[in-house]
């Protein structure tokens, strides 16, 4: 038999077997297990070595080389976060002055007789013992000396010097500054003045005058400048004194985080019709006079 | 020492090539478990079929009709068990049979050295290849199997152009003549 025969023959022969394995596949549904036994028996080790070292590969490559770029990522992540960050505080920032200024306009309105302008603060006072702030608003906006500055939450301080476009304001807490007040309970009227420091004196109290720890102390109206009824703080602390007792208040408006202020633009808020029924302080008969709300 | 041997027939000469001890089956087990493993990190691998081309590619070389289907059989059936319960043993087995018997019957004709030629007979048996599953999976096992599509001739295009760089360096394991 040619050599071309015999390979048909094989040919033919190999196929017919494989034939023979599909048929009897199908027929017994045996799957021929033992073949796949043996093949994947003698073809698996090699593929667990292939694919333990390609997981080595692919870890070295992943930890490492791919990582070459991660240290750019990462600066550029926190550069984004910064940027983010100060988004974040510029958007914080700006919903609280809408707040604010929705206060400011509220208040505003519910004040609506007692003319005054709204200002922002600009800056504070270049020396630490003169406790004052800088507003943008001047006497082209109607502001004059000695006006009432003051929030919602009370009192901050008068106009102690207007400028063109922008004013000084005296803060309560400094030692130069005073607000005709009264208890609002007692009804007590007695000045109160600052003393250079964050809590402000009520100083013309008899000692016999019944007066109690965070009590509410509010605008008499009597010094003219600012209406009655606004808040000026709560008692924090009484002391025995001679003659007078010592009252400290703690300020009703955050004299130390103020943003936005309103100026009242009358320097004579009250009407001669709109006296309190207020009991003024008697003080003893050996003690000084107490003075009176000083204008400047 | 030279350990080729020439076939001559009629006025051809052609030089039929040895392989250095263990190259053939490593390999071809080398084909199997890539083929077995590549497509499981890389989808696209699928088209690849790295057994059939080493069965061409030793048919090419052996130019044994005989040795290239035995081979091509081997090489079917090794695939056919790694492929799991889904594909009956004997489905690629006869396929790579026809091929590598085809493959060594053409060698012993044709000068395959060249890249193009590499090129176009690979395209061509990934083609029989195929057309062979097909007749046996319609005929023999009743199930659907389309004769060829688009798929299947991208496939065709790739391993022809896998087999051009694939036999390149496979032409490294012959032993100098």
């Amino acid at each position: 038999m040619p050599p071309r025969h015999k390979s048909l023959v094989l040919l033919a022969g190999v196929i017919l077997l494989q034939v023979l394995l599909l048929a009897v596949q199908i027929k017994r549904d045996s799957q021929g297990r033992l073949i796949r036994t043996w093949t994947v028996g003698a073809v698996s080790p090699f593929e667990r070595a292939g694919s333990y070292g390609f997981g080595w590969f692919r870890d070295v490559w992943r930890n490492y080389f791919a990582l070459r770029s991660a240290k750019k990522d990462r600066e550029d992540l926190r550069r984004e976060n910064d940027a983010l960050k100060l988004r974040i505080a510029q958007l914080e920032g700006k919903a609280a002055e809408t707040d604010r200024l929705a206060a400011l306009l509220h208040f505003r309105q519910l004040q609506s007789d007692v003319p005054m302008v709204a200002a922002r603060v600009i800056g504070g006072s270049a020396v630490p013992a003169s406790l004052t702030i800088e507003i943008d608003r001047g006497e082209k906006d109607g502001i004059r000396q000695s006006m009432g500055v003051i929030t919602p939450d009370g009192v901050v301080g008068k106009v102690s010097e207007a400028y063109a476009h922008t004013s000084q304001v005296l803060l309560l807490t400094d030692q130069r500054s005073g607000v005709g007040a009264m208890l609002a309970d007692s009804r007590i009227q007695s000045p109160v003045g600052g003393v250079g420091e964050p809590l402000i004196t009520m100083k013309y109290v008899p000692n016999d005058d019944d007066v109690s720890v965070g009590e509410r102390v509010i605008t008499s109206g009597m010094d003219r400048i600012f209406p009655r009824d606004l808040p000026v703080g709560t008692i924090t602390e009484i002391r025995a004194g001679v003659p007078f007792k010592q009252i400290r208040i703690k300020p009703a408006a955050n004299l130390e985080k103020l943003e936005e202020v309103l100026v009242l633009l009358t320097l004579n808020p009250l009407k001669g019709d709109d006296v309190p029924a207020a009991k003024p302080a008697e003080p003893v008969a050996s003690s000084p006079a107490p003075p009176q709300v000083v204008n400047p | 020492m030279n350990r080729a041997f020439d076939l001559r027939m009629g006025e051809s000469h052609i030089e039929v090539y040895k392989f250095r001890t263990g190259a053939i089956p490593i390999a071809t087990l080398l084909a199997l478990v890539i083929q077995a493993w590549l497509p499981m990190h890389f989808t696209r691998a699928a088209l690849l079929d790295l057994p059939l081309l080493v069965v061409i590619y030793l048919g090419l070389s052996r130019r044994n009709p005989s040795t290239g289907l035995l081979l091509g059989t081997a090489v079917g059936l090794m695939q056919d068990s790694l492929s799991g319960p889904i594909v009956p043993l004997g489905l690629f087995g006869i396929a790579k049979t026809v091929v590598g018997y085809l493959a060594s019957s053409l060698g012993a004709r044709l000068d395959t050295e060249h890249p193009a030629a590499r090129f176009a007979l690979t395209a061509g048996f990934f083609i029989i290849h195929q057309a062979v599953v097909a007749l046996t999976r319609r005929i023999l096992l009743a199930q659907p199997e389309p004769w060829f599509n688009l798929r299947l001739f991208a496939g065709a295009l790739v391993n022809a152009l896998v087999a051009v760089f694939l036999f390149v360096l496979l032409d490294r394991l012959r032993r100098p003549s």
